[in-house]
């Protein structure tokens, strides 16, 4: 009660003394203000870029692990590159048909394989599109949606069915506004049936995945790669709750598949939507760090200002200082108004620095890349700078708490 | 029993490598209800005994007894405590807070003291009205007269109950007129039982004493009573 009644009481004082010295109060605010548009800015860089990114590899469900030749984010040296080469033979499409017969806690085992190739249809085309050699299963892993026709059967994907499904970009770049069912178009001379178009998916990784045609594994291997290899194997998990132990018994079925000794390193990758969060999260981590230090440094400067302008208000208020303490005042309140002004300072800097903050924030979000600023970003600024008031008001703060009332009342 | 006891009192200042001796071996006894001035001219030694009275500096040797506790080995803190409760000052220069009314000056002891709000702005209300202010309380300093300003330091300096009144030099910025006012002002407070220090060197204004006690360097020159009409 009577703490928060001193609290009070340095809040009215600093504000009165705040209001009496705009000009100073605002220039010594600048660098607080500074320091915290830079973090606020940078937590709602990582923030934003970090919802985008979550959002972008959604399409890799978190319950399927995609069995490949190499890990996705290789992180060896060129030799050990070079060693996974030679010892990694390539995933073939036998390799998926037998885990399909094996795998017990497998709800889909999808073979996939894909490459950049000219779509034609009539007189136009469209370059680089994906080619994506999958079988009927591929609608459980990939999470894609059907929005017009059907998508592969398990004959299609079985027979040799020259037929494709196509995604809405190829569509809207071959078709225009022509309807694409039951058209033919054309991929390495070989002609495929359209007989249906996917729903809308957006991009992942910046990469967009609307620009892309599905047509069955053993057609695009027979015709277009002329290969009995592929590039992996999306094995989707029975639940979330077997994550584990899927896991370990793909690894375990594939080494059967691949006759590997006990003791002897896989010769193949499980990858993981996961690996890919964990990179990410990785890498912005550091970059937090690197910018938390800039960040530090420009606050450090600030927190100079305001401890600057706080011994000259000491300095200023010395006879001020004598008066309370002749009244009363001990130095816990003399300690305290100080540094309740110092706080109210940092704080109203902070405040004004989140406001600039929220500006570009927007401005960022509008013309560069998403940004958001969340509520945590917001305490932790406002904590940041009341933090920064606290600690460099403190040792003007400590010297007019110690002053003689004697000394004190004389000053002019 | 004495309401101050000051006993073989010494304040030694070092000036550089000289030792002034501010007040030299005194003793000195005030009762409660007294009207007391000290007088002496400018390096008698009467700012230090006001000081040492006031518990805002300590002797160098020698004991000090305020209202029967002992001051003279209190550190600051403690010194603090004891200015907030057993005396109230009233200063030359009025010395009051600039940016606050002329009601928060008032409250600012009550507020050290740990004193609830609501009973604080009350008690503070009784104090301005005590000195004829109670129509003036939002009135910042620079809106009043000097000698409204300095009936608030004396409102500032009653609001605590104290033991002691200790005003130094109160009349020395004001007119004379304003002066005799602040003076009947004090004629009044003594008449109603409060213990009044006055520091001066103006013998008409000691004169409103009932006791003057005249220093000079640094010991008591003269003690004597007399009788007001």
């Amino acid at each position: 009660m009577r703490f928060f009644a001193e609290i009070r009481e340095g809040l009215g004082i600093s504000w009165d003394a705040i209001l009496a010295n705009k000009m100073r109060s605002t220039l010594a605010t600048l660098g607080i203000v500074i320091g915290i548009v830079t973090v606020t800015l940078m937590g709602a860089a990582i923030n934003g870029l970090d919802r985008a990114f979550i959002r972008s590899i959604s399409v890799l469900g978190a319950d399927v692990f995609y069995v490949s030749r190499y890990d996705w984010l290789f992180t060896g040296s060129y030799d050990d590159w070079l060693k996974a080469q030679r010892r990694h033979p390539p995933i073939r499409l036998k390799d998926a048909e037998a885990l399909a017969k094996q795998l017990t806690l497998a709800a889909a085992v999808v073979p996939e394989e894909d490459d950049n190739r000219t779509v034609k249809y009539k007189t136009r085309s469209a370059s680089s599109v994906q080619i994506v050699g999958t079988t009927e299963a591929y609608l459980q892993t990939s999470g894609v949606g059907v929005a017009q026709g059907r998508f592969l059967t398990a004959a299609d994907a079985e027979g040799n069915q020259p037929v494709c499904i196509i995604g809405s970009e190829v569509a809207t770049n071959l078709f225009r506004n022509d309807p694409p069912l039951g058209e033919h178009i054309k991929i390495e001379d070989q002609s495929f049936l359209v007989i249906g178009v996917l729903e809308k998916q957006g991009t992942m990784l910046g990469g967009s995945l609307d620009n892309r045609v599905i047509i069955p594994i053993r057609e695009s291997l027979a015709v277009i790669w002329k290969r009995p290899t592929i590039d992996q194997i999306d094995v989707k998990a029975n639940g979330l709750a077997q994550l584990d132990e899927a896991r370990e018994e793909l690894r375990q079925t594939m080494r059967h598949i691949r006759h590997l000794a006990p003791g002897e390193p896989d010769d193949f990758a499980i990858n993981q939507q996961d690996q890919f969060v964990k990179f990410f999260h990785k890498m912005t981590g550091t970059i937090a760090i690197i910018g938390l230090f800039v960040t530090s440094l420009s606050l450090f400067v600030g927190g100079i200002g305001i401890m600057n302008i706080m011994f000259v208000s000491v300095v200023e208020r010395t006879r001020e200082i004598g008066v309370r303490k002749a009244i009363g005042a001990k130095r816990r309140n003399i300690l305290l108004q100080f540094l309740v002004e110092a706080a109210c300072i940092c704080l109203f800097g902070g405040m004004i620095g989140l406001g600039i903050a929220w500006l570009a924030t927007l401005a960022v979000t509008q013309w560069l890349f998403p940004a958001s600023l969340s509520w945590t970003i917001v305490a932790i600024a406002l904590l940041v700078s009341l933090l920064t008031g606290v600690v460099s008001g403190f040792l003007p703060a400590w010297r007019a708490a110690r002053m003689d009332p004697v000394d004190a009342l004389r000053s002019e | 029993m004495a309401l101050i006891r000051l006993q073989n009192i010494s304040r030694c200042y070092q000036m550089g490598a000289e030792t002034v001796h501010a007040l030299r071996d005194v003793s000195l006894e005030i009762q409660r209800g007294e009207y007391v001035a000290i007088m002496g001219p400018s390096g008698s030694g009467k700012s230090t005994m006001m000081n040492l009275i006031g518990c805002l500096d300590t002797p160098t040797a020698g004991h000090y007894e305020l209202n029967g506790t002992s001051v003279s080995d209190m550190d600051d803190n403690q010194l603090a405590e004891v200015r907030n409760r057993e005396i109230g000052f009233v200063f030359q220069t009025f010395n009051l807070l600039s940016r606050s009314n002329a009601l928060h000056n008032v409250e600012l002891p009550l507020i050290y003291g740990g004193m609830p709000a609501e009973q604080r702005h009350q008690v503070a209300l009784d104090a301005l009205a005590q000195v004829g202010l109670g129509d003036r309380i939002h009135h910042k300093p620079n809106e009043l007269s000097g000698g409204q300003r300095q009936r608030v330091a004396v409102a500032r300096a009653l609001v605590n109950k104290p033991s002691i009144l200790l005003a130094d030099e109160p009349t020395g910025n004001l007119d004379s007129k304003t002066g005799a006012e602040i003076m009947a002002l004090f004629a009044e407070l003594s008449r109603k039982g409060n213990t009044i220090i006055l520091v001066t060197h103006e013998e008409d204004i000691a004169e409103h004493a009932h006791r003057i006690i005249r220093l000079h360097d640094g010991l008591i020159a003269s003690d004597e009573r007399q009788n007001r009409p």
